[in-house]
């Protein structure tokens, strides 16, 4: 890996996501790993959405979905060992969260596969609807649904727990989410490399030639959708255990924005993209939201301006643009 | 007694799918002449519904709120077609759809500073207020009926805007070939601005049809939007006749499942979880509906020409 602007740029960005909170913790602020964990599980998710949206350029406005169902498989499993009712076949829940997160994973993998099944024999504004769609569906039916809260959502009481780390210590849960969030950025770099990687690409940039050398893009596409759709849900499970609350708020379209916002903040494809998204995303929600109320209402002026002008987001605004567009 | 009910519901989801068809017939206008993704459009319609009953809390006129409604909606629309949507014509899909998300989240913390967080009440005018006896029906709101009215109006005057005047002769053009109209002499882009203010401008009446319903406030045009986007996947994107049977198709659809599912369930299962299990699947009905259309027919009942 030679090291290029981009590379420098994403180790600084790595390295600043490890040492601020480490420090911050030092020096006894918790509220600071709070924020740093934040941006790690939302850099995780929305890497999770960049798989499908910047690698195969496939719009999914309904990440959300996968997202809620991660986050739901840790309160539901949870609440199952709280109240010491069994669910299906006797099974009494976990509050162990590599059990969880197998489970968020296997569920989000199953809906991507229905979702993504259906969504992709569409393209283009087609798609974004119908991800859009699906995700609301699932939204109503949360809502509508009484056994786990409906509307007022689930509270998780204590923290899951993961062998040998104390997960009620915040800057301990930080470094589980931010081991989670490198491997999996990891697993992001080795999908992009692989033969795989180049033709989900290449299925993004010319769909017929693809097709013309053998390949069939919905294949490739559908299983980017998958492993897409379980990234995301492996956040959202962790994005649960941060608040200790799950809502069908986090099913919302409003989250499925924020996720393709935090990429086109960092810049769309890049491998760090997200990170630098979910930074600029959670500092902006910070200090803004510190300032005035409406700070959403300053963050869609700032959306307008990177959308309008600066179309490569953070990281190509530093680095450059990227070879290959 | 049964029968009186259904046909009310029946004339309930008609209304709903006309309100949808007002929402959708904009959205599938813009996309079909310009290609672009809209999802501000919802904040039309709220924008709609707040000059409709900020003006009538004023004068104490409805029908003066309703004029404000489709003149504040336009101008909006026409603004914000100026000012940023028509630097989104030659862009992806992606941009498109995160421009005019950041435009909502513009919108709607502006409609929050303005008017603050309490709904806004408006009352149905007394022309309109009160109920009619119909065949088989006691008394059906006279309001609702009229809303009803109003949509087949916009839909036969949409009708003969687009296959019997100019204007609507230059966007079926625009439709079929922008280069080429733009060669003709046609100044396109005004043609664009005056398309986006009149999709704006029936996102806007349907705000304030609506407003007199329900309760005006901030995040009303949300759901709406959605329910529209559904309407516009089924019927086809761009196509005006799929919008009509779409909007009604998706309006009927979700009022009659809330209302039969539930006592259809409790045929077969005990009565406290058919409430729940109907409740559920109502609520997730018409997006069933849309998977099923679109597993058949991906680009919808009526695709328009690509």
């Amino acid at each position: 890996m030679a090291l290029s602007r981009e590379n420098i740029i994403n180790l600084v960005l790595a390295l600043l996501l490890l040492v601020v909170p480490v420090a911050a913790s030092q020096m006894g602020q918790p509220f600071t790993v709070t924020l740093a964990t934040r941006i790690a599980v939302l850099a995780l998710a929305a890497t999770g959405l960049n798989i499908a949206l910047g690698l195969g350029g496939l719009v999914s406005f309904g990440h959300a979905v996968f997202f809620g169902i991660g986050g739901y498989a840790a309160g539901i499993l949870a609440s199952h060992v709280f109240s010491g009712e069994p669910m299906m076949f006797g099974f009494e829940g976990s509050n162990q969260m590599p059990v969880i997160w197998i489970f968020a994973v296997i569920a989000c993998g199953l809906a991507g596969l229905a979702i993504g099944a259906i969504s992709l024999r569409t393209s283009g504004v087609y798609f974004i609807m119908i991800t859009l769609a699906f995700a609301q569906m699932i939204y109503y039916f949360a809502i509508s649904w009484p056994a786990y809260g409906g509307e007022d959502g689930l509270s998780i009481l204590v923290r899951n727990q993961f062998p040998g780390i104390n997960t009620m210590l915040p800057l301990s849960f930080f470094l589980l989410c931010y081991g989670v969030l490198i491997a999996c950025i990891g697993l992001f770099a080795l999908l992009r490399g692989s033969r795989f990687g180049a033709a989900l690409q290449a299925a993004r940039q010319n769909e017929v030639r693809v097709a013309a050398v053998g390949i069939s893009p919905y294949g490739i596409r559908l299983a980017a959708f998958v492993v897409s759709a379980m990234m995301t849900g492996l956040a959202g499970a962790l994005y649960a255990d941060l608040n200790k609350f799950v809502s069908p708020s986090m099913l919302s379209w409003h989250m499925s924005g924020e996720l393709i916002v935090l990429i086109i903040l960092g810049g769309t494809g890049r491998l760090f993209g997200p990170v630098a998204g979910a930074m600029l995303y959670v500092i902006f929600e910070f200090a803004l939201g510190g300032l005035t109320e409406r700070w959403q209402f300053f963050l869609g002026l700032i959306l307008l301006g990177v959308v309008l002008f600066a179309r490569g987001g953070l990281i190509g605004l530093l680095a450059g643009k990227a070879r290959h567009d | 007694m049964i029968l009186s009910l259904a046909l009310e519901q029946l004339l309930n989801g008609l209304q709903l799918g006309v309100m949808l068809f007002l929402m959708a017939a904009g959205l599938t206008l813009i996309f079909g002449v310009m290609g672009l993704i809209n999802l501000a459009h919802g904040s039309l319609y709220m924008v709609g519904a707040f000059a409709c009953a900020v003006v009538a809390a004023a004068t104490g006129s409805f029908w003066l709120g309703l004029a404000a409604s489709l003149v504040c909606a336009a101008a909006a629309g026409a603004i914000v077609e100026f000012l940023v949507i028509r630097r989104l014509y030659d862009r992806d899909h992606l941009d498109q759809v995160l421009a005019t998300f950041a435009l909502i989240l513009i919108f709607s913390e502006g409609a929050r500073w303005l008017f603050g967080s309490f709904p806004l009440y408006l009352d149905i005018p007394p022309l309109l207020s009160g109920a009619v006896p119909l065949p088989g029906i006691e008394a059906y709101p006279l309001y609702r009926l009229a809303i009803i009215g109003v949509g087949a109006l916009v839909a036969f005057g949409l009708y003969l805007l687009i296959s019997k005047t100019r204007l609507g002769m230059r966007i079926r053009a625009g439709e079929s070939d922008r280069e080429m109209i733009a060669a003709l002499g046609v100044d396109i882009r005004t043609l664009y601005t005056v398309v986006f203010a009149l999709g704006s401008a029936l996102a806007g009446l349907a705000g304030a049809l609506v407003g007199a319903l329900q309760s005006v406030q901030v995040g009303m045009g949300e759901p709406v939007l959605i329910l529209a986007f559904v309407v516009i996947v089924i019927g086809g994107i761009g196509s005006i006749k799929g919008a009509l049977v779409g909007a009604l198709i998706v309006g009927l659809t979700d009022t009659l499942g809330r209302f039969l599912l539930p006592s259809l369930l409790g045929l077969i299962l005990p009565a406290s979880t058919a409430g729940t299990v109907g409740a559920s699947l109502a609520a997730m009905l018409i997006y069933i509906v849309m998977a099923l259309v679109l597993a058949f027919r991906p680009r919808g009942l009526f695709p328009a020409k690509a």
